[in-house]
């Protein structure tokens, strides 16, 4: 190879022969090296990657309203397992939580999206009832992000997750403006676009979501629409689901079990 | 202009929320660089209607600031997508949206509909309009002038009465094509809000038609402003009958722009949707100096009480020239103060329309107030040099060195 090379450069007083026959000699060998080695290495890597086929799956998960009890775990490992910046501007999930009052409005907060619990100071006994709402990037079948990204680096998976493509991604923020559901933040160091995932990466070797896997009281569900019974199958026939703010008609992929009417 | 605004919320402290908002909704995403950007372009999309009633129908009293409203449009065209290009993330990616545009996407299209804009519509008119007289200057200036016109003949030299008609003939169907052209690119920038489901304050299928009048008021009264401004620059006397014209069409646009605006407002209080609370709310507490005060008393009401009093009462013309003067800029504080209005006013709520969030605007940084006043002093830079290259001016023959006849009678006649 190196001589190859040594001779390749050396194009002062090299003839027309003598190039083509440097070209045919170091074209091939380069072009085998190219095909080969990625292929050994991914070989050697032994991801299970390879054998994931996006088509074959759709994903969905459902969040049982009963079962949260505002630990915010599921926010935190999101959090760590995906390096979102530990700003309290900055989520892909987080948990809101709605006291409603006898009369009057209910009112919503989220403390660091609930990852640190929530202050109980003024829970006093004009609250009707309370509840806690965890919220995420809805996987939206029409999803308006995908719809306005100018580039295309939003995009709907085969298996129907919506992910950025964040080498590609300009920054415009018009996906954000787009989402109905604040699912959406500019990353203050990549400077794009980001978001939930489901747990791409960990969704794709058979592994369930961070938030889901942490989750005390099985309040997250995740798993393959398809299947007949699969926990998110027999969970969606169980129970009464809705999704947010349907009239928008984004057709979410995030289902909600017990969500109030204030829920939105 | 902005200035009080600027001040309003740069002396607010950090952003302080009120009710709930998302979490990732705390920040607000499109700054005052995406103020400026619309902003920039009705201007654009304003001056070039305005050229194109002297063109087009004839409004002969319009003559002299014809090619100044050309040369303005060019000035603000060009200085149009710098807000945009220093607002992303990631700018040194801007040109995919050329390359790979999504088909979808409204913001796609920014690029074909700036570019045919620029290409087809500006340049080409102004040129086919210039064109005598830069083959002219390219034979009697002398050094890089002299190459410079020479360049910009693109090799056409023909100075033959055909040729001229020819010139005159492109020229009219360019303006055609670009009224149409205009409307669709600032109708387009108001697509690209109005579009957006998520957000009640921008959904509106009155946005791109509110965008494209709010966008002819700006750039008439811009235009009163430059040509008043540059005549007593260059010590020449005011032309009654075109500035009384511009205050005249002025009126009438800001009556079409007020109205559909009213109408927005009726329809959406009438209807109360679910999301009036929230709106109301901001209305009359965030967006209350730059709404009610900026946009609704001091840019729309105020002026046109004064331009009808100025216009069609009696007075002395010093005073009516004041007042167009006082009109105009009142006028630009309150488009600015509308296109705010919607950028920023779309982000200050939350789409859980349950809280109120504040917009915290940097004096210094890339997204700052400074960098929102250079792009929008720049446009006067361009102007200011493209009058030097390019006079506009139909009595300033000083100015022009050689054409015999002004070139104003020769266009009048022909019209």
């Amino acid at each position: 190879m190196n001589e190859q090379h040594g001779q390749k450069c050396d194009f002062v007083g090299m003839d027309r022969r003598d190039f083509l026959g440097a070209v045919a000699r170091t074209v091939p060998t380069w072009l085998m090296v190219t095909a080969i080695v990625p292929e050994l290495l991914a070989a050697e890597a032994g991801s299970p990657d390879e054998k994931y086929r996006p088509e074959e799956h759709r994903y969905a998960m459902a969040i049982n309203i009963h079962k949260c009890i505002g630990c915010g775990r599921c926010a935190d490992a999101c959090k760590t397992e995906n390096n979102v910046p530990r700003e309290p501007v900055f989520f892909r999930t987080w948990i809101e939580r709605y006291r409603v009052p006898f009369e009057g409005e209910a009112v919503v907060d989220s403390p660091n999206g609930g990852i640190d619990g929530f202050p109980t100071e003024d829970h006093d006994s004009g609250t009707f009832k309370a509840f806690f709402v965890p919220k995420l990037c809805n996987h939206c079948s029409n999803a308006p992000c995908v719809q306005v990204c100018p580039v295309g680096a939003t995009f709907t998976s085969q298996d129907g997750v919506v992910l950025v493509d964040k080498d590609y991604c300009v920054g415009c923020r018009y996906c954000i403006q787009a989402c109905p559901y604040g699912a959406r933040y500019l990353h203050p160091t990549e400077k794009v676009a980001d978001k939930c995932t489901f747990c791409y990466h960990r969704i794709t070797k058979g592994q369930p979501p961070a938030c889901v896997e942490v989750c005390p009281t099985q309040a997250r569900v995740f798993g393959e629409m398809g299947e007949q019974a699969s926990p998110i199958s027999r969970f969606m026939r169980f129970n009464d689901v809705t999704v947010l703010k349907s009239w928008l008609n984004t057709d979410p992929r995030v289902y909600y079990a017990g969500a109030d009417e204030e829920v939105r | 202009m902005n200035i009080a605004m600027a001040l309003q919320s740069f002396f607010t402290e950090l952003p302080s929320v009120t009710g709930y908002m998302y979490p990732n909704e705390y920040e607000l995403h499109w700054s005052v660089l995406i103020v400026v950007y619309p902003y920039l372009t009705g201007l654009v999309a304003g001056a070039f209607i305005l050229a194109s009633l002297e063109r087009v129908f004839n409004v002969k009293a319009l003559q002299p600031v014809y090619r100044l409203s050309l040369l303005t449009a060019l000035s603000f065209l060009l200085i149009a997508p710098l807000p945009l290009l220093a607002h992303l993330g990631h700018p040194e990616r801007a040109l995919e949206m050329f390359l790979t545009p999504h088909t979808a996407s409204a913001m796609a299209m920014f690029g074909f509909v700036y570019a045919w804009y620029l290409m087809v519509v500006l340049l080409l008119e102004i040129w086919f309009d210039y064109r005598q007289h830069i083959v002219r200057w390219a034979k009697e200036k002398k050094g890089a002038l002299k190459w410079f016109y020479s360049l910009l003949t693109l090799g056409s030299t023909d100075l033959s009465e055909k040729a001229l008609a020819f010139d005159n003939k492109a020229g009219k169907i360019i303006t055609i094509i670009g009224i149409p052209s205009a409307f669709l690119l600032h109708g387009y920038v108001g697509f690209i809000f109005g579009s957006v489901k998520a957000n009640p304050w921008w959904s509106s299928v009155l946005m791109p038609i509110v965008f494209l009048f709010s966008a002819i008021v700006s750039g008439i009264a811009l235009m009163l402003l430059v040509y008043m401004v540059s005549s007593m620059l260059r010590w020449k006397t005011i032309n009654m009958p075109c500035v009384n014209k511009l205050a005249e069409f002025l009126f009438y646009a800001i009556l079409v722009d007020f109205s559909l605006e009213l109408l927005d407002f009726i329809q959406r209080l009438y209807e109360s949707e679910e999301s009036i609370h929230i709106l109301s709310q901001m209305i009359s507490s965030r967006l209350f100096i730059s709404l009610i005060i900026s946009q609704i008393i001091l840019g729309t009401i105020v002026p046109l009480v004064g331009l009808g009093l100025a216009r069609f009462g009696r007075m002395p013309d010093e005073m009516r020239r004041m007042i167009y003067l006082m009109a105009a800029l009142l006028v630009q504080v309150g488009i600015f103060a509308t296109r705010w209005n919607v950028v920023i006013g779309g982000q200050l709520f939350s789409k859980s329309l349950r809280g109120l969030t504040t917009y915290k605007l940097e004096m210094f940084g890339i997204e700052g107030l400074m960098t929102a006043i250079i792009l929008m002093v720049m446009p006067f830079i361009i102007l200011f040099v493209m009058t030097k290259l390019l006079p506009p001016w139909s009595e300033g023959e000083k100015d022009i060195p050689v054409p015999p006849k002004p070139h104003a009678t020769q266009v009048g006649q022909e019209a």
